[in-house]
């Protein structure tokens, strides 16, 4: 008896592996650290006064700010432009590489190379382009349609948020691109050429076979565009300066001018918010019901 | 790449070409204005109308911006966080790819939400009671500092990259290097991570330009030792046209030279979905 | 070179039993098949013997070493795996050499065992190339060397020879027979291609669902399968079953079938006396059933519905009462759809089987 109780006991022992845990202990106490901690963080600096007191005054001041309602009207203002314009041109860019056009692979790099420009680079071109001596203004008079200097980056006018969309829609396109080709990609093409053989024409396959097939694809490249708009910061600095502002903006500004990191962490929490929610939203109405997989 | 399908008689092959042809403009035209204008000298920056061909030969404009305060200092800065981002994504990251890749293990499917999920959530919050902390920590306004929050920003990704690099190499190569002597050690450095270096190497440099490009971050937790966007755009603006141009170009050259060595691995790095 | 000995043998994963208390013994220098179909264990008890899974219970031991607790590098074995696992970032000479290496072998003997090993694979010419140079079969046989070349107590193979197409399949089997009876090795062998198990091995393990159910040399298996499942499994086409009732009348027996009578040779009929008034069933193969084209005494009557021509014999499918057959004939035996035959049943031949367990009748 006494022995196969300890048989047992040996049996337990070895099957619970631990290798598997050991390698991911380093990233769990990592994200733990600099991830997990901080966010709490924040929410307490949000949510607390120095002195331990929880407080709802920070979020109160934030949504008083003047300053608050334009940064969140402009932030989705942003979003709601960007994003659409995103996709739509993205899902035209993989359709086209998927074409086995001639030089296709030199399109899929080119058109994958802002992937790699900072957003601030991005801004600073685009600043380049749409400033009072700027290209866009150069090559109007070069072409005869004005006589002096248009002022794009007047912040009474709409156009330097045209400047801005324009400027991440240059730069953060590719993402969706490169998510969408790779999505592209796993669809067997035995689907495509079923729905040809039953006579589906090349918009009712793209319509009725790829894009629900590619919606697990769509959902992320979605989501991940829609929370990195929501914190869209340098390429609003670099192309309009002060005179636009949005979330990320202000959270900066409050921190680094203004020395308050309660209000900071007030316009982070808010920007965590609005991410989750977006992200909720995509996931509900974009769902991917699990037999519906590949 | 695979053909999707034919292509409508609406839209036909030349349509298409034109249409690939000037989204490649839409993307090249900017990269071009920004070089012409980095190599442009100062009088042609500033003057008015402005050609859209290069008049002018010149490193007045990238000089002068080298040579202004505190830019090489913030270049060596960008490049210390970047390795240090590199290094320590790696070391963490790696481990935890492989263990993705190779294993099935109570919890895996919850690590792997959790760093999917880590995704989700905006940079920007992480960074404000991070400053907080380092100031505390005396870790504020250093290069750790900056590594340490670009490093968490990288995690998840190196660790999705990493794990689909090591699922690329077949488990049955280090099953047979034990069978034939090794130890698991020995059969991971004789054999997976030869396989996987390549790979491997894909994930270091998106990490680094990642790190290289990033703004908001450097600039809460840093006052004096910058990084190269940081201090630019801290710079940006009292600073005057050929040092922002200048400067948007420095940092745009490294991160379409790494563009050009990773293009193999362009979808193992940013295709992964949800999932 | 050394015998293979399993006690016990349990692995499980999760709430799957995938190999079930095993007992097995296979013999110094025997080559041993163990065949089964997917998902039955075989590849997992490999594995165990290999020290690549840990069982959950029993012992393995390879020679007079218990093994169980030893990393596959110290059990003094060689593998082939199923996608041959051939290092893509090493020559065909380092990737046969590696082992060698691993146990620190001087430069001259890994040359000379290199060599050796490529030669008898007849790949010395491929020496400097690497695996993606190379053709599947190739590789196969790369993979092959390496394991020889560490001149192993045990060899085994998972299913080395299933990715390969059919006619190179062909071709490997009867060397890589050759081959291990040249080295003499202790090999246990992992198929689901049963042809490949009766050419191959000096017995055959046939498992399922994790237990192993018959193990004895490849004809005995053929011709004496242990239940219904052996009997179906092995052989092409697999062993026909007719469901009968065991009758004795004036102290004969017979068994009473929905096609008619049959009489078992007086041995059999010993064992069904005990189990008059019971069902049973009649296993017999296609080979050992005699069609006639006119009415006999102890033959039964059938019909015709399929008619297969498979250039050396014919395969035919028949209707005897409620059961359908397979039956073979030869070539030139003139046949076709509809026509009404005759079929005598080899008494001898007949493989009788209890029909609720569905094991043979035979202690």
């Amino acid at each position: 008896m006494k022995s196969m109780a300890i048989g047992l006991k040996q049996v337990r022992l070895r099957r619970l592996n631990l290798e598997p845990y050991i390698l991911l202990l380093p990233s769990m106490v990592y994200l733990a650290l600099f991830f997990a901690w901080p966010m709490f963080q924040a929410f307490r600096l949000a949510f607390q006064t120095d002195d331990g007191h929880l407080t709802l005054s920070y979020l109160q001041r934030m949504f008083g700010d003047a300053a608050f309602i334009k940064a969140l009207r402009t932030t989705i203002v942003l979003v709601v432009s960007i994003v659409p314009i995103q996709f739509i041109l993205a899902l035209t860019m993989a359709i086209l590489v998927s074409e086995r056009l001639r030089g296709a692979d030199l399109f899929v790099y080119i058109y994958s190379i802002p992937l790699a420009v900072s957003d601030l680079a991005a801004g600073i071109i685009w600043f380049s382009i749409f400033t009072e001596r700027g290209y866009l203004n150069s090559l109007l008079y070069n072409l005869g349609l004005i006589q002096k200097p248009f002022l794009f980056l007047d912040y009474r006018t709409p156009w330097p948020i045209v400047g801005i969309v324009l400027a991440e829609v240059w730069r953060a396109t590719s993402i969706v691109f490169v998510i969408l080709v790779a999505g592209l990609q796993s669809i067997p093409r035995d689907y495509i050429e079923a729905a040809e053989i039953f006579g589906a024409n090349w918009f009712q396959r793209v319509w009725k076979v790829i894009l629900p097939l590619l919606r697990p694809s769509i959902q992320t490249a979605l989501i991940l565009r829609t929370i990195l708009a929501v914190q869209v910061f340098a390429v609003v600095v670099a192309v309009a300066g002060r005179g636009v502002t949005v979330l990320a903006a202000e959270a900066y500004r409050w921190y680094s001018e203004y020395r308050s990191p309660h209000m900071a962490a007030a316009y982070a929490m808010f920007i965590l918010v609005i991410s989750l929610a977006s992200a909720f939203i995509y996931l509900r109405t974009l769902r991917v019901r699990e037999e519906m997989r590949l | 790449m695979r053909r999707l399908a034919p292509p409508p008689r609406l839209v036909g092959r030349g349509t298409m070409y034109l249409m690939a042809l000037l989204i490649a403009l839409w993307i090249l035209i900017p990269i071009y204005l920004i070089t012409m204008a980095a190599f442009s000298p100062k009088d042609v920056i500033y003057s008015w109308p402005k050609s859209l061909m290069p008049q002018s030969f010149s490193l007045e404009t990238l000089l002068f911006f080298l040579n202004a305060y505190g830019v090489l200092a913030s270049v060596r800065n960008s490049v210390i966080v970047a390795l240090l981002t590199l290094a320590l994504s790696l070391v963490v990251g790696a481990p935890a790819g492989y263990a993705l890749a190779r294993f099935i293990f109570r919890g895996k499917d919850v690590y792997r939400l959790m760093i999917l999920s880590t995704r989700a959530f905006p940079i920007v919050i992480l960074s404000i009671p991070l400053a907080v902390a380092f100031i505390r920590w005396n870790l504020y306004d250093t290069v750790i500092s900056v590594a340490l929050v670009h490093t968490a920003m990288a995690l998840p990704t190196t660790i999705l990259v990493t794990s689909s690099v090591f699922i690329g190499v077949s488990k049955e190569l280090e099953e047979a290097a034990m069978v034939l002597g090794c130890n698991r050690l020995q059969a991971f450095t004789k054999v997976a991570l030869p396989l996987a270096l390549p790979g491997l190497a894909a994930s270091a440099i998106f990490t680094f330009v990642l790190s290289w490009n990033e703004v908001f971050a450097a600039t809460i937790l840093t006052l004096y030792n910058r990084t190269l966007p940081a201090h630019l755009f801290v710079q940006l603006a009292a600073s005057p046209l050929p040092f922002r141009f200048a400067g948007g170009f420095f940092i745009l050259v490294p991160a379409i030279v790494f563009m050009f060595f990773v293009r193999r691995y362009l979808f193992n790095l940013w295709g992964i979905t949800l999932k | 070179m050394a015998e293979i000995r399993l006690k016990g043998v349990r692995k499980t994963f999760g709430k799957v039993v995938a190999v079930q208390d095993v007992d097995l013994t296979v013999h110094d220098r025997e080559f041993v098949v163990l065949l089964g179909p997917s998902g039955c264990g075989k590849t997992t008890l490999l594995r165990c013997i290999a020290g690549l899974e840990q069982v959950d219970k029993g012992r393995v031991f390879i020679g007079e070493q218990d093994v169980t607790d030893l990393p596959p590098r110290r059990r003094q074995i060689a593998m082939v795996f199923q996608n041959y696992a051939v290092f893509p970032h090493l020559t065909v000479f380092e990737n046969i050499a590696f082992g060698l290496r691993m146990q620190r072998k001087p430069d001259s003997e890994i040359e000379m065992r290199v060599k050796a090993a490529a030669e008898l694979l007849h790949i010395e010419e491929l020496l400097k190339r690497y695996p993606a140079q190379l053709s599947g079969g190739q590789r196969q046989r790369v993979a092959v060397a390496r394991a020889i070349a560490v001149q192993p107590q045990v060899l085994l193979m998972d299913e080395p020879l299933s990715n390969l197409d059919a006619l190179l399949r062909l071709e490997m089997r009867a060397e890589l027979k050759r081959l291990l009876r040249e080295i003499q090795s202790t090999t246990l062998y992992v198929t689901h291609d049963q042809v490949e198990a009766l050419s191959l091995g000096d017995r055959i393990a046939v498992m399922r669902d994790g237990q192993i159910i018959q193990y004895d040399t490849p004809l005995n298996i053929y011709d004496k399968p242990a239940d219904v499942f052996v009997g179906g499994f092995i052989g092409n086409p697999p062993m026909n079953f007719i469901e009968g009732q065991v009758r004795v009348e004036d102290d004969k027996v017979k068994v009473l079938t929905s096609g008619g009578e049959i009489e078992p040779t007086p041995e059999d009929g010993a064992i069904l006396r005990k189990l008059k008034d019971n069902r049973v069933l009649i296993g017999i193969r296609a080979e050992n059933i005699e069609a006639l084209p006119t009415s006999a005494p102890d033959a039964l009557e059938a019909t015709v519905l399929v008619v297969e021509p498979l250039g050396s014999h014919n395969l035919l499918t028949m209707q005897v009462g409620d059961e359908r057959i397979k039956v073979t004939t030869r070539a030139d035996f003139k046949v076709q759809t509809g026509q009404h035959l005759w079929l005598r049943l080899k008494a001898d031949k007949i493989r009788w089987m209890d029909k609720a367990s569905g094991r043979a009748l035979y202690a």
